[in-house]
């Protein structure tokens, strides 16, 4: 399966991509929510989604509801990963549609947990 | 670290914790007490394993052991387990104790109380409130002042980033500060206890489930048999006994006989 990795800093682009690829997913990576929206609109392999909140030019709540918004993606699995911890946001994210709330800073163990909870990779 | 130190470090465990500590193991007796040392304002490990040798101190022994038998562990720890929880033994025991109406389950190690509480969660989401049934959980652990962590229920982001799905967090938890901490209704559920499991249990009511898991490793061979003895008395027959993923239990057939369910195994006692 593919996953496309939505954040504007490089270093956490680099630092998910490769926990990702250890994994055992193909990795594609956006720097911010339209980008991110070209990459799934060009790509019919992507099955997960790991985004960020604060992002320019779109964010990744309002990512999130563009994707919820449209029939073609809703296999696609939406995990938001982000500095955001105050309980309202994880509770509004989820309101939106994400699948699952990945509170910055993490562990790869954090990332493979989540996962597992979905059902794609084993706890 | 200083082998006479080691030795005696062995000894004391041994003695006071019913615990083994195997030959070369001086990283994690490093591990385990580094931050201990670094508390009480030790030089070293050495220098703290060598003033309790010098002039014994029940408080620093106990501070010692302690330390030594603490775990990581995380909420949902392993999914299997959970998973089979759900979907085959709570809706067997609720059919089979429609008469009595009562439900007791047993963390047995249960460190910062992040098992018995995902116990309470995924019973509290999946089976309700039961009303009209007396379900208790009881949460033990050989360390004090993990019994009053564990009591809190309040836990670091990182703890809560491992292993709570997020639809939970917002259902069963609160911020707290920096801290979330586990909803009143939850914590409720469950009765924390100090028990060593080395020595004879207190008198407890017959489990329905008991989770020994991932400390069972920490026990000497004659030891792990006694604990494994005590728990299978206090096991009903068709109860549900759960060690970790890693642990086997081949040598104690005469106590227990396995039970695969899908990905998991439990274990039931031999009467």
């Amino acid at each position: 399966m593919r996953v496309l990795v939505i954040d504007d800093s490089r270093a956490m682009r680099s630092i998910l991509s490769k926990i990702m690829s250890e994994i055992g997913f193909d990795v594609v990576a956006a720097a911010h929510g339209r980008e991110g929206l070209e990459r799934l609109r060009e790509d019919d392999g992507i099955g997960l989604v790991l985004v960020d909140w604060n992002l320019p030019e779109m964010n990744g709540y309002e990512f999130v509801q563009a994707v919820r918004a449209d029939p073609a993606y809703d296999d696609v699995r939406l995990i938001m990963v982000s500095t955001e911890t105050e309980r309202e946001r994880v509770l509004k994210a989820l309101d939106a549609g994400v699948d699952e709330y990945v509170m910055k800073p993490f562990t790869r163990a954090t990332i493979v947990e989540k996962l597992a909870f979905l059902g794609l990779a084993d706890g | 670290m200083r082998p006479e130190n080691f030795i005696f470090l062995r000894s004391l465990m041994r003695q006071h914790a019913g615990v083994l500590l195997e030959e070369g193991k001086e990283y994690l007796v490093l591990a385990r007490l580094g931050p201990l040392a670094r508390r009480e304002s030790w030089g070293s490990v050495d220098e703290l394993i060598s003033h309790l040798r010098s002039r014994p101190n029940g408080e620093l022994r106990r501070q010692v052991a302690e330390a030594m038998v603490t775990t990581e562990t995380s909420f949902f720890r392993d999914v299997h387990p959970f998973q089979t929880l759900k979907d085959v033994i709570f809706p067997d025991l609720i059919e089979r104790r429609a008469g009595s109406r009562t439900l007791r389950i047993w963390s047995a190690a249960c460190a910062a109380g992040q098992e018995a509480y995902s116990v309470a969660m995924l019973l509290k989401e999946h089976f309700g409130d039961l009303p009209g049934w007396h379900v208790r959980i009881v949460a033990s652990d050989v360390s004090s002042a993990m019994i009053e962590r564990a009591k809190l229920g309040s836990y670091s982001q990182l703890e809560i980033n491992r292993g709570v799905p997020s639809h939970l967090l917002t259902r069963h938890f609160e911020r707290d500060g920096l801290q979330w901490r586990v909803n009143e209704d939850i914590r409720q559920m469950v009765d924390f206890r100090q028990i060593n499991l080395a020595t004879p249990f207190p008198p407890l009511p017959e489990m329905d489930i008991i989770f020994a898991r991932n400390v069972l490793i920490y026990f000497d061979e004659n030891t792990r048999r006694e604990v494994l003895r005590r728990l299978a008395g206090n096991l009903r027959k068709d109860g549900y006994l759960f060690v970790g993923g890693a642990e086997t239990m081949i040598a104690y057939s005469d106590l227990f006989y396995r039970l695969q369910i899908d990905r998991t195994s439990c274990y039931r006692p031999r009467r």
